[in-house]
């Protein structure tokens, strides 16, 4: 009889890090930052359907970056489960650290699991008007499922740290909503040029949604190319 | 804990029956009572729709009836759904309010998911299957009807549909109405509509339609103008969806008297 080869759980652990990392590397980036009104999330997405920032629930949504079928999966549980609980009590009951729990439990399992791979994505559950103390927050759960709580800006995606880094010096409270997605739009160009070739961004190339805690029952709003291109105009 | 192949549904009855069935309302059990068991059990009456020029409009009155009493005044008939559609519904109101709130939360539901609306044929497809759903109610006496109205972007018009108990669906080309009132109401729309009428013309209808159902018909509920309950009016058009606010409808209902009493 062979004996099995023994493994450590550090370095189980650390194999697998390494493996989200090398996918998570590749994965555009989604700031969400908090501005006047509430939550601006911005990616760099071209794509006109198949959307990293989405509506949950009134108050709540999601942006998430990594591999598409994963995330979109965890999209479509999210509003199931939101749902559900709303109709069950009461829709302001659904909150955004319960769908955090949620996620952070689900994920945490997959990581944990030996015989299948962890999910390549990072995620953040954002919401407006949750909590006397705040009028938002952000909630950035990695891999593992491990997770934590934001009130002026966080980032998913590959060049965070960068990206952080860059919002660290230029982010300013209480911007109104054509300077916020000015400055994401900027930190954006700022990652991404290169010397010899300067990067535009378009409004073409950008997905651009908010948690507007000013507006009805429903606080999302996704912006059409037109609307992008006006408020961008407005800011220049 | 979420489980991978609930993810391709999209309709949040299935969702609801299998997670937790006890909020799904199990109407058979009704069958076992006896027909003479005492049924004094809330009951809405009278909602109608009409549409305009640029669009529909959908009201109902306020009152809701135990039997012979007067069980509620403020009661909502009407519901907004999405942003061009609203439903109303009469008959028992504990039934009724769960329809309205089920279907609400499944074309949302839908809209998430989907990322793009459920088009107002679909909404009036699914809202069949819900009132299918009470038919055991019905075999119980206790019936629950809604009228759905909502404006088509496609088609550039506001659309009326009504239902029969068995879940039948049938598009209504210019105005509807039911509750025990709805008789009254209808024969009024009948003599008052008009071809493109604009809003303000079909809001002095929809307020003298309701008028005559108080009038003729003792379940349905008459402006109260003591505690300032007045019925609900909500506006539908291509700009998306509003109500009347109460000071209009007083208005509406002030002129409306003042001409009945001059004659």
């Amino acid at each position: 009889m062979s004996t099995p080869y023994y493994v450590s759980p550090e370095q189980i652990w650390e194999d697998k890090k390494v493996f989200v990392d090398r996918g998570i590397e590749q994965a555009k980036e989604v700031i969400v930052l908090a501005y006047r009104d509430g939550l601006l999330m911005v990616a760099e997405n071209p794509r006109r359907t198949l959307f990293k920032i989405s509506e949950i629930y009134d108050r709540i949504a999601l942006a998430s970056t990594g591999r598409v079928s994963e995330y979109e999966a965890l999209r479509v549980a999210g509003i199931r489960e939101a749902e559900v609980k709303g109709y069950t009590y009461y829709r302001e009951d659904v909150t955004g650290k319960w769908l955090t729990n949620i996620y952070s439990q689900h994920i945490s399992a997959i990581a944990q699991g030996w015989d299948v791979k962890p999910l390549e994505i990072e995620l953040l559950v954002c919401e407006v008007n949750g909590s006397p103390n705040t009028h938002s927050q952000i909630y950035k759960i990695s891999f593992d499922g491990t997770y934590e709580e934001r009130n002026q800006f966080a980032i998913i995606g590959g060049r965070a740290e960068a990206i952080t880094e860059i919002l660290n010096e230029t982010y300013k409270e209480e911007l109104e909503l054509k300077d916020a997605l000015q400055l994401a739009a900027k930190t954006f160009e700022s990652i991404e040029s290169k010397e010899a070739e300067p990067y535009q961004i378009t409004p073409e190339t950008i997905e651009v949604s908010c948690l507007d805690s000013t507006i009805g029952r429903r606080k999302f709003r996704r912006f059409s190319v037109d609307e992008i291109a006006e408020i961008y105009n407005h800011a220049s | 804990m979420l489980k991978p192949h609930d993810y391709a549904t999209t309709d949040f009855l299935q969702i609801l029956k299998s997670r937790c069935p006890e909020h799904v309302s199990d109407w058979n059990q009704l069958n076992g009572l006896q027909q003479d068991y005492p049924r004094n059990f809330l009951e809405g009456t009278t909602v109608l729709a009409l549409v305009f020029d640029e669009g529909v409009i959908i009201a109902g009155d306020r009152q809701a009836t135990e039997g012979y009493q007067v069980g509620e005044r403020r009661i909502q008939k009407v519901f907004k759904i999405d942003r061009y559609t609203a439903i109303a519904v009469a008959g028992v109101a504990g039934p009724c309010f769960e329809t309205a709130k089920l279907f609400q939360v499944q074309v949302e539901f839908y809209e998430k998911v989907e990322g793009t609306p459920l088009s107002l044929e679909g909404q009036a497809n699914y809202l069949s299957s819900l009132v299918r759903a009470n038919l055991s109610l019905v075999m119980q006496g206790l019936i629950v009807l809604p009228i759905f109205a909502g404006y088509d972007l496609k088609q550039q018009k506001g659309r009326i549909f009504k239902y029969d108990v068995l879940g039948g669906r049938y598009e209504e080309d210019a105005y509807y109405s039911i509750g025990s009132g709805g008789k009254d109401a209808r024969s009024t729309l009948k003599k008052l509509f008009r071809t493109e009428m604009s809003q303000q013309a079909a809001l002095k209808s929809i307020v003298e339609a309701l008028w005559d159902a108080a009038d003729e018909d003792i379940a349905t509920g008459g402006p109260d103008l003591i505690r300032k309950i007045f019925p609900t009016l909500t506006v539908i058009t291509k700009d998306g969806i509003s109500d009347v606010p109460d000071e209009t409808v007083a208005e509406l209902f002030h002129e409306l008297v003042t001409r009945l009493e001059h004659g």
